[in-house]
């Protein structure tokens, strides 16, 4: 039996103003196990604290009720004034007898009435309490970035210079991710290059930053503070150790069929290749498909001409294991496929493209090196029609039915740039809004069109067709409310951007949660933006949304910071109110870990003692370090084996009891 | 509070489970602000919708309690991300077999309040107070055995 006391507090007149503290504290004195019930002024202040601490000394208290107000306010408070008596700080309940009784219930009987029951309900669960430790781990300081675009690059960099192990693992040969594929950069038309090249160097050279280009995670294992992470270094059949990046070799390999990724296929690339010229690393691949060597063991001129032997057509996969304390996921988008629209002759017309082909067409490191022409007959166009969220706000399901934020504005930034560069080139822009909110985002798209004179028309798109080399794009004006047609030389597709589609793999193995569009969740909308649901997972850039580069920073930032909050704790300790399972109850149905949002539970094969028959069973086991300790799982179990500590089913029926009396 | 006469003297008890980040939270918050509803409602505090196991709900229907309600955190706004979606699948189940047992739809709810809305919590317990004042009491479920 539990030694309890009962500590009535009366909040000034807050309390005691429409409940009667005294009779509160005498209608429980005689509840089983309690030994003192008392009332005071203000228990949270010194002196009542110092009663509280009094009594569990003079009465040998096992447990404590106070009766005050929401444990939400002052809970934290008075665990730490049981623990400062020698009193485990779980041994302690709240009864909510302001915000839920003295100050909502105007009638004075009513409410004592109503404490009462509250007060009854507390030491009903108070007598099932036992006391709760919580648990420690240590933390492997080290990070893991997956991802190595800007929003990567970034985070990887905030980390490192706080000091501590930071490894980028990235599945293409370079860092840089799409914005190394960029011309220039709105609101403020720096060259995309200039200010992502030099970041990629400083992370390159980093001393605490590890890079893993050409590389895949395969399997994650373990929990915050503790990963376990296995990594597919690719072969790159090129020694990155010898190669000095000369390039002899990209400039003589016969085989030049390969669509070149990085010029979004505008034109093509050797089957040994570096991306572009300031990739990091800057060491080549050999794409094993068009490699003739590969294909028919004839050839290796690259291996002949290389100056330092670094061609090793044997290199083999490798994987490599590493511990982590934090991983972020970084994994940026893709453009969607096209396919489900065909109205706009995508796949018909080399001179429909979409912006990020335009990108490349514009930039002078691009395949026209930097002067506009159209795909078909490289002629420079003189009529340009944008069409704007093209599969994005697509409730029709052949598209998106999200924004993807980012086009409205690139497509001010394409138009301006073209009108600058070639004043006599007419463009036009269909819109159904125009969304530009942002610092300095609407003066850069109203400059478009007040200063550079970009024909914006409020209007779909009907069809794209070619007419005697010439695009005939027919749409409609909904301002004017007339059908139109344009006779244009280009269009571009403002298309809609999609999650890397590795990610939804990549979720499973983290635990982290994607939603119906496959873009990770956050742990909480409004509150925790860059943590991912799973403790030690966060999220940077656009796997978690459609960002642009200086919300992708931020938010990379962010999640750094996170991280560095995280691996600066040499141990983390757990809640201990968390779920735990009856080996002898547990069936290994596995239902439990069905509904585990955080992957806490795993099964193990162990021997119990069952009453004196002692078998092997598969039982749940539940990680405190990843349990969050919501409870789903208790209710899902069929055997009852579930239990969550603070609130077990028996602590709750006891409340129940109480209250119902 | 419009009262049905047959039941002037029946002051119906009522359990509300609510989740610790967010209904528990909106219930200090009515409390806060003074926004009163009757005593009559009860609170049990829980980490999150998903822990109500359905035999707290029997368990308070045969002690005698004339009304049941959850309240957890608005759909997408789960502390836990999803567990007020288990809490609503299971209640929909549990309730229409209590339905069919006799323990009327009107006598258990599910509400999503946030922890900024106290006035939601407020008004959600005075109509539901109200609901089950005109239902009359529980007899149905109460098994007397119970009582001591
Ligand atoms: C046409 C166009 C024009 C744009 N213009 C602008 C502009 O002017 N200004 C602006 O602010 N923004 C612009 N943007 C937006 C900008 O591109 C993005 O905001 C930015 O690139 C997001 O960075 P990120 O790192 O999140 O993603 P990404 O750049 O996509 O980088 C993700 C990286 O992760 C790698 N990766 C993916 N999956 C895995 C995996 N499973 N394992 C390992 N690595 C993986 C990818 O290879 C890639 O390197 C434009 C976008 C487009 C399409
Ligand atoms: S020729 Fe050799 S050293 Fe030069 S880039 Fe190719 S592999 Fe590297
Ligand atoms: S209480 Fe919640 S987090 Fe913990 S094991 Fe059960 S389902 Fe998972």
């Amino acid at each position: 039996m539990q030694k309890i006391g009962v500590f009535v507090c009366w909040c000034g007149s807050n309390i005691a103003g429409t409940v009667d503290v005294e009779r509160v504290a005498q209608a429980v004195a005689n509840e089983p196990g309690v030994v003192i019930s008392t009332d005071y002024q203000y228990m949270c202040s010194e002196a009542g604290q110092l009663k509280i601490r009094q009594a569990i000394k003079e009465y040998g208290l096992t447990g404590i009720v106070v009766c005050s107000c929401s444990p939400r306010m002052h809970e934290a408070t008075f665990r730490k004034t049981a623990q400062a008596a020698g009193l485990n700080p779980y041994m302690v309940e709240i009864a909510n007898i302001r915000e839920q009784c003295s100050w909502i219930h105007k009638d004075k009987d009513e409410g004592t009435e109503k404490a009462i029951i509250l007060a009854k309900a507390a030491i009903a669960k108070l007598h099932l309490n036992t006391p709760l430790k919580a648990g420690e781990s240590a933390v492997t300081k080290r990070a893991l970035v997956i991802g190595g675009g800007i929003a990567g690059i970034q985070t990887a960099l905030d980390i490192a210079d706080a000091g501590y192990e930071v490894d980028i693992v990235e599945k293409s040969p370079t860092i840089g991710g799409k914005m190394a594929q960029l011309d220039k950069t709105f609101p403020t038309l720096d060259c995309a290059a200039c200010i992502l090249t030099p970041k990629m160097v400083d992370a390159s050279a980093h001393e605490k930053i590890n890079l893993f280009t050409y590389s895949e995670v395969e399997g994650v294992s373990g929990f915050v503070g503790n990963f376990k992470v296995k990594i597919r270094k690719k072969a790159r059949h090129v020694k990155a150790d010898l190669c000095t990046g000369c390039g002899v070799c990209t400039e003589k390999c016969p085989s030049r069929k390969a669509p070149n990724e990085f010029n979004q296929g505008l034109n093509k690339r050797g089957a040994i290749y570096i991306p572009f010229a300031q990739a990091i690393p800057n060491v080549p691949v050999i794409d094993t498909e068009y490699c003739v060597k590969m294909k028919t063991g004839k050839c290796g001129l690259c291996a002949t001409v290389c100056p330092s032997k670094a061609i090793d057509f044997e290199q083999q996969d490798e994987i490599v294991e590493r511990e982590y304390g934090a991983i972020v996921a970084a994994t940026g988008y893709k453009l969607i496929n096209l396919d489900n629209f065909e109205e706009f002759g995508y796949a018909q017309n080399k001179d429909v493209i979409t912006s990020l082909e335009l990108e490349r067409l514009m930039n002078a490191a691009g395949p026209t090196k930097g002067t506009l022409l159209r795909p078909s007959d490289n002629e420079h166009p003189h009529e340009i029609v944008f069409i704007q969220c093209v599969g994005s706000r697509d409730v029709s399901g052949c598209g998106k039915p999200y924004c993807s934020k980012i086009c409205c504005m690139y497509t001010a930034k394409h138009a301006m740039m073209i009108r600058d560069k070639y004043p006599d080139t007419k463009v036009h822009v269909f819109y159904i809004d125009v969304r530009t909110p942002g610092k300095n985002f609407d003066e850069f798209y109203r400059r478009a069109v007040e200063e550079y004179g970009v024909d914006y028309i409020k209007g779909m798109v009907g069809k794209v067709v070619e007419k005697d080399g010439k695009l005939l794009v027919q749409g409609s004006d909904l301002i004017a409310n007339e059908q139109i047609k344009i006779e244009a030389d280009l269009v571009v597709l403002a298309t809609a951007i999609e999650p890397d589609p590795s990610v939804k793999n990549l979720a499973t193995m983290l635990t982290a949660s994607i939603d119906t569009n496959n873009f990770l969740t956050e742990a909480h909308a409004k509150l925790r933006p860059v943590e991912s649901p799973t403790a030690g997972v966060f999220l940077s850039g656009v796997c978690q949304g459609p960002k642009d580069v200086p919300e992708t920073v931020a938010q990379a930032s962010a999640a750094a910071a996170k991280v560095i909050g995280l691996l600066a704790k040499d141990k983390l300790t757990c809640n201990p109110c968390v779920a735990n399972s009856n080996e002898l109850l547990c069936n290994g149905c596995s239902q439990c870990a069905n509904v585990c949002p955080y992957g806490a539970i795993e099964y193990i094969n162990k021997e119990v003692n069952d009453h004196g028959k002692r078998e092997v069973r598969r039982i749940a086991l539940v990680n405190e370090a990843v349990c969050q300790g919501c409870g789903a799982c208790t209710v899902t179990c069929p055997s009852g084996a579930m239990d969550l500590k603070g609130f077990t089913t028996r602590q709750i029926m006891a409340e129940v009891d109480a209250i119902c009396k | 509070m419009q009262i049905n006469e047959n039941n002037k003297e029946f002051k119906p008890l009522i359990v509300a489970f609510c989740c610790n980040w967010c209904s528990y939270a909106g219930a200090d918050l009515a409390g806060s602000s003074r926004l009163s509803y009757p005593a009559n409602v009860k609170v049990i505090r829980v980490p999150c919708s998903c822990r109500v196991n359905p035999m707290f709900i029997l368990r308070a229907f045969q002690r005698g309690a004339d009304g049941v309600i959850i309240a957890g955190c608005h759909p997408g706004d789960c502390h836990y991300t999803s567990g007020n979606y288990f809490a609503r699948r299971r209640m929909t189940l549990l309730f229409s077999m209590l339905d069919y047992m006799g323990i009327e739809k009107g006598r258990t709810r599910v509400e999503w309040i946030s922890a900024a809305e106290g006035a939601k919590f407020s008004a959600t317990m005075n109509e539901f107070v109200e609901t089950i004042h005109n239902l009359g009491p529980n007899k149905k479920l109460e098994d007397l055995r119970c009582k001591e």
